[in-house]
C-alpha cells in the first residue's frame, strides 16, 4: 500500500530543509512558495527518507482567485507519496518555476498546463502549445474561458 | 581504359542536407492522429518533435459540466482499448472524494472485467507491433481473433463492447448475467493456448527477435526519471505495478507476479505485455472462483455531492498509470477532474529512444510504447 | 533467329505468308507480331487478375478471415470490380511532380514483365521465341524496373517515396548479384543461355542437382519482386506505399499489373530453370502424356505463387541493413560456394549416367544443408530464451520495496 505521508510531516522537514518555504499545509497537502519550489523539490528528491524519485503528475486548477499547481510526487524506493501545492496569482501571466531540471517527466506535463490553463513555467526549455494550436485563442480549463 | 586523371576532383563532401519528414497526421503506424516531424539524414534519424493535439476533446473541461456518473461515459472514450480501466481508475476516485463503501462482489466484477480489459489491449498491442514489424496483418487479426471474445464477454456484461461504461460510483452498473460464467470457463481454458501461439509469433521468430532485439534501449534510471509508467517502466527492470504496491479493489488477495524486463529494449517491452497478459489470466481466474454473492452496488445517489476536498484515484491500466485528480467544491460535478494519462506522459522519453535509428526502427519502437490518441489528447 | 526453332511465332507466320502474295511477307512478321502482343499482354492481365484474387483468398485464410467473397462466384470478379473502380477514379498529379517522369514510371515498370513473356516456354512447343541468350535477356531485362521504381519516387516529389526509391534502387542492384550468381550453375550444368534449352536439358528438375542454388535464386527473386520479407520499397507501416505513394487509379493499377505481372514472370523463370519448367515430373518425357505440359507449366508456377503468398502472409519484414547484410554477406558466398561446386562437378563428371546423377544430387544436398546450417552457426543469431530477458517476480502485496 502506498503511504500517503502526513502534510504536517512533510511541512515540518520543508521548514528544516528550505527555511520559510512553506506557505501552509492542510489535509490535501502543503502548499510551498511559488520561489521556493525548486529548492522545496531537490530537497525531497535528494533526502533519503523522502527520496520522491518519481513525478507522478502535475495539475493546475484554477480558483479564481489564484491558481494552484499540484505536484503528486511519489517514491519508488519507500512507496510513499505526497502532494505539494504552489500558487500563482494573477489571471494575466501566472507563472511557477519548472521542475524539468528534475524530473525530465514535467516536460510534457508542464505544456499541458500552460497550454489548457494558462500558468506558464519558468525556465522550461520549450514552452509551447501542446494540445491546441498555435495562436489558440485564450486556456480552456480556465473557469472564465469564454466568458464561462 | 578512360584516364581518370582528367577528370576533376569529387568535392571532399558531398552536399548533403537533412530532410525535414512529417510522418502522420495520416500515417498506418501512428495509432490515431499523431504527427512526427521527423529530421533525418538518409534514413537516421536526427531529430524528432512530436506533434499532437488532433483528437483534443476537452475531456476535463466536459467534465466540469456533467454529474460525477455522466463522466463516467467520458472516460471510455479516452482509451478506447481500454474502457474497463479507465472506468475503474475514475469511479475509484470519486469513491475516494464522497467515501462510497463498495460491495465484495461489484469490487470483484470490476477486477475481471478490468483484467479482461488488460488482455484485450495487450491482444492488440501485439498485434499491432508484429504488424509494424512487417508481418502482413497475419498477426493482427490473430489478436483480434482472440480479442472477439473478451468484447463478447464484455457485451454479455453491460451490452456494449468498447465503450462499456460498465462500472459506477459504488460498483458495477449490473450483476454479470448467468451465461457469463461458463463462456468465461471456456474463454479461460482456450486463452492459454492462444497466447502460446502468440508468443511463437513473437519469441521464436528469427526477424523479430533482429529487429528487436537491443532497440532502444530505456534505462530504468532514465524511465523513472521520464516518469514512464506501466509496461515500459517494468521492462526496463523497475518491478512497480500499482495493483502491488498500491493495491485497490480486491487486487490485494490476488495471486500473480509481475514481469520484469532484463534489458530495456523493445523485446523486452514485447515480451513483458504477453506475460502480463498471462498473469491476467491468473487473476481473472482466481476471481472467478472465490467471487462471493450478494449486491453490485452500493445505493449512491444518481446526484452525487462529494464534500469539498479532493482525491486522486490511479489504476494500473494496460498502457501505465492512470490518474484522476478530482476536487469538488460540493456540487454535482467536479470543480476540475484531472487525467493523468499513461499515454501522454509515456511520450516524454520518445525523443531519447528514437534518435540515432532508422525510419523502419522508428513505427517499431513507437508502436512498443504503446499509445493510444484518445488518450493523449483526451 | 526470330524465325528460328519451333515457335509461335514462326508457325503463326508460316501460316500469314501463305495466305500473303509474294513481297508483302514483311506484312506477315508485323501482322504475327501484332498478333502475339495483343495476346500476351491481355493474358499477362487475365493471369494478374487471377493472382490478386488468388492472393486476396489465401492471405484471408491464412488471417481467419474470408477474403472476397461478393462479387460473382466465390468473388472471384473481385479483381474486375476493382479494375472498374480504378478506372473511374480520379488521376491526381502532385502539383510539385516531374510530371513526364511522373506518367512514364508505370510504363516503365510494366514492360519488363511483358518483354520477359516473350523467351519464357509455356509448353512443348510453346514459346513465342527462342532466344539464345534468354536467361541473359530475363535478367537484363528485370533490372530496368529498378529505373521505373526510381523514377516514380523521385517524380513524385513526395519523401516517403524518394525514400522508398532509394531503399529499393539499393535493394534490387545488390540483390541482382547472387541471383544472376545463382543461375551460372544452371548454365553449367544445361550448357546453354536459352530458356527452352534449359528444359529440355532438365532429365531431373535442377533444383535436385542445384538446391543451394535455387534457395538463392528464390530469395533474391523475391527481393527482386519486393516482396515480403523484403518489401522495404513499400513497406506500409513504415513509409505509406512507398514509390506508388502519390499513384492513384489507372497509374496505380499499372503498378499493381508490373509487380503482379513480375511476380508471375518470376516465378515462370524459377520453374523453367530450376522446375524443369513444363515437363511432367513423374513420367518421362516420351511416355504418354495425360495432362498437356502446358497445365504441368501452370501448376508449378501456381505452386511457386503460393510460397510467395505464404510468406508474405508469414513473415515480417527486414530492415535496409539488415537486408543488404544478407544479400552481401550470406546470398553471395553461398552462390559462390554453389558455383564452385558446380563447376568442379561438372568438370569430372560431364556427362553423368542416371546413378552418376542420383549420386551427384545426393553431394550437392549435402553441400546445400551444411552451408546453411554451418552459415546459420556462423552469422545467425543464438536461440533466445524469452525467460532471460522476462523474469517473473513475485511481490507480495501490501509490503513495502
Amino acid at each position: 500500500m502506498t503511504r500517503q505521508l502526513a502534510p504536517q510531516e512533510v511541512a515540518r522537514f520543508l521548514s528544516g530543509a528550505a527555511p520559510g518555504s512553506v506557505a501552509s499545509w492542510g489535509s490535501a497537502g502543503v502548499v510551498v512558495h511559488r520561489e521556493s519550489l525548486l529548492p522545496v523539490c531537490k530537497a525531497l528528491k535528494d533526502s533519503a527518507d523522502y527520496a520522491t524519485d518519481f513525478l507522478v503528475a502535475i495539475t493546475s486548477v484554477d480558483y479564481v482567485e489564484y491558481f494552484e499547481v499540484v505536484y503528486h510526487l511519489l517514491s519508488l524506493r519507500h512507496n510513499h507519496a505526497l502532494v505539494l501545492k504552489v500558487r500563482a496569482n494573477g489571471r494575466e501571466s501566472p507563472s511557477v518555476p519548472s521542475v524539468t531540471s528534475l524530473w525530465q517527466g514535467a516536460d510534457l506535463q508542464e505544456r499541458e498546463v500552460w497550454d489548457l490553463m494558462g500558468v506558464a513555467f519558468e525556465g522550461h526549455p520549450n514552452m509551447k502549445r501542446i494540445l491546441t494550436w498555435e495562436g489558440f485563442p485564450g486556456h480552456p480549463l480556465r473557469k472564465d474561458h469564454l466568458g464561462g | 581504359m578512360t584516364n581518370l586523371q582528367q577528370h576533376p576532383e569529387p568535392p571532399a563532401e558531398l552536399e548533403a542536407e537533412p530532410v525535414v519528414v512529417n510522418l502522420g497526421p495520416q500515417h498506418p503506424s501512428t495509432h490515431g492522429v499523431f504527427r512526427l516531424r521527423v529530421i533525418m539524414d538518409g534514413e537516421t534519424i536526427q531529430d524528432v518533435e512530436p506533434i499532437f493535439g488532433y483528437l483534443h476533446r476537452g475531456t476535463e473541461k466536459l467534465a466540469e459540466e456533467r454529474s460525477y456518473t455522466q463522466v463516467v461515459t467520458l472516460t471510455d472514450r479516452l482509451d478506447y482499448t481500454a474502457a474497463m480501466s479507465n472506468n475503474l481508475a475514475y469511479v475509484l476516485a470519486v469513491e475516494k472524494l464522497a467515501g462510497i463503501e463498495v460491495p465484495e462482489r461489484g469490487m470483484y466484477l470490476r477486477v475481471i472485467a478490468a483484467e479482461l480489459q488488460r488482455i484485450a489491449a495487450h491482444l492488440i498491442f501485439v498485434g499491432f507491433s508484429l504488424d509494424e514489424l512487417g508481418a502482413f496483418h497475419t498477426p493482427l487479426l490473430y489478436g483480434f481473433r482472440e480479442r472477439e471474445r473478451i468484447l463478447d464477454l464484455f457485451e454479455m456484461l453491460c451490452g456494449a463492447r468498447i465503450t462499456v461504461s460498465y462500472m459506477r460510483p459504488g460498483g458495477v452498473h449490473q450483476d454479470a448475467p448467468v451465461d457469463f460464467w461458463p463462456a468465461l470457463d471456456r474463454f479461460l481454458a482456450d486463452m492459454p493456448h492462444y497466447l502460446d501461439e502468440l508468443q511463437g509469433l513473437i519469441a521464436e521468430n528469427e526477424i523479430v527477435v533482429a529487429r528487436t532485439k537491443g532497440l532502444a534501449v530505456l534505462l530504468a534510471a532514465k524511465a523513472i526519471n521520464c516518469s514512464m509508467s506501466g509496461p515500459v517502466l517494468r521492462a526496463s527492470g523497475v518491478a512497480w505495478d500499482l495493483r502491488k504496491q498500491d493495491p485497490y479493489d480486491v487486487y490485494g488477495r490476488m495471486q500473480f507476479d509481475i514481469p520484469v524486463g532484463a534489458n530495456g529494449d523493445t523485446y523486452d517491452r514485447l515480451l513483458v505485455r504477453l506475460y502480463e497478459a498471462r498473469q491476467s489470466l491468473r487473476i481473472v481466474a482466481q476471481a472467478r472462483k472465490e467471487i462471493p454473492g450478494g449486491p453490485v452496488r452500493t445505493q449512491a445517489p444518481f446526484f452525487i455531492r462529494p464534500p469539498v476536498g479532493e482525491a486522486y484515484g490511479h489504476v494500473e491500466a494496460p498502457k501505465g498509470e492512470l490518474g484522476f485528480y478530482l476536487v469538488s467544491q460540493g456540487g454535482i460535478s467536479p470543480y476540475r477532474c484531472k487525467i493523468r494519462s499513461p499515454s501522454f506522459i509515456n511520450l516524454t522519453a520518445l525523443k531519447e529512444m528514437l534518435v540515432g535509428y532508422k525510419v523502419a526502427d522508428l513505427v517499431v519502437i513507437f508502436g512498443s510504447i504503446d499509445v493510444n490518441m484518445g488518450e493523449v489528447d483526451r | 533467329m526470330i524465325l528460328a526453332g519451333n515457335s509461335l511465332y514462326r508457325n503463326i507466320y508460316g501460316f500469314f505468308v501463305g495466305l500473303l502474295p509474294d513481297g508483302l511477307s514483311w506484312l506477315g512478321l508485323v501482322i504475327t507480331g501484332l498478333i502475339l502482343a495483343f495476346v500476351f499482354v491481355n493474358a499477362l492481365m487475365i493471369f494478374v487478375a487471377g493472382v490478386v484474387y488468388l492472393e486476396r483468398r489465401v492471405l484471408g485464410r491464412f488471417q481467419s478471415r474470408l477474403g472476397p467473397n461478393r462479387v460473382g462466384p466465390f468473388g472471384a470478379l473481385q479483381p474486375i470490380a476493382d479494375l472498374l473502380k480504378m478506372v473511374f477514379k480520379e488521376d491526381v498529379v502532385p502539383a510539385a511532380a516531374d510530371k513526364l517522369v511522373f506518367a512514364a514510371a508505370p510504363i516503365v515498370m510494366v514492360v519488363p514483365a511483358l518483354a520477359m513473356m516473350a523467351v519464357i516456354p509455356y509448353g512443348k512447343n510453346t514459346f513465342v521465341t527462342d532466344l539464345n541468350v534468354g536467361i541473359l535477356f530475363a535478367i537484363a531485362i528485370t533490372s530496368v524496373s529498378s529505373l521505373g521504381i526510381f523514377m516514380a519516387g523521385w517524380g513524385s516529389a513526395n519523401r516517403f517515396a524518394t525514400l522508398g526509391a532509394m531503399r529499393g534502387v539499393a535493394m534490387l542492384v545488390s540483390y541482382e548479384v547472387p541471383m544472376l550468381l545463382s543461375l551460372v550453375g544452371v548454365l553449367l550444368l544445361g550448357g546453354t543461355l536459352s530458356l527452352v534449352g534449359v528444359v529440355d536439358a532438365q532429365r531431373i528438375p535442377f533444383i535436385l542437382l542445384q538446391p543451394l542454388g535455387f534457395l538463392v535464386f528464390l530469395i533474391a527473386a523475391t527481393a527482386e519482386m519486393n516482396r515480403a520479407p523484403f518489401d522495404i520499397v513499400e513497406a506500409d507501416s513504415e513509409i505509406v506505399a512507398g514509390y506508388h505513394t502519390e499513384y492513384s487509379g489507372v497509374k496505380w493499377g499499372v503498378f499493381q499489373l508490373a509487380e503482379y505481372g513480375a511476380m508471375i514472370v518470376s516465378a515462370a523463370v524459377l520453374v523453367t530453370v530450376f522446375l524443369s519448367g513444363w515437363q511432367n515430373p513423374f513420367v518421362p518425357q516420351g511416355w504418354p502424356q495425360v495432362l498437356p505440359s502446358q497445365l504441368w507449366f501452370l501448376l508449378k508456377v501456381g505452386l511457386v505463387l503460393f510460397l510467395l503468398i505464404w510468406v508474405r502472409a508469414t513473415i515480417p519484414r527486414l530492415r535496409i541493413d539488415q537486408i543488404m547484410g544478407f544479400a552481401w554477406k550470406i546470398l553471395f558466398p553461398l552462390a559462390l560456394l554453389n558455383l564452385v561446386v558446380t563447376a568442379v562437378e561438372v568438370q569430372l563428371v560431364p556427362n553423368p549416367n542416371t546413378w552418376q546423377l542420383w549420386v551427384l544430387v545426393a553431394i550437392n544436398l549435402a553441400v546445400a544443408v551444411g552451408a546453411v546450417v554451418g552459415f546459420g552457426a556462423a552469422f545467425g543469431r543464438r536461440r533466445t530464451n524469452p525467460t532471460a530477458s522476462v523474469t517473473l517476480v513475485s511481490l507480495q502485496a501490501e509490503v513495502v520495496r
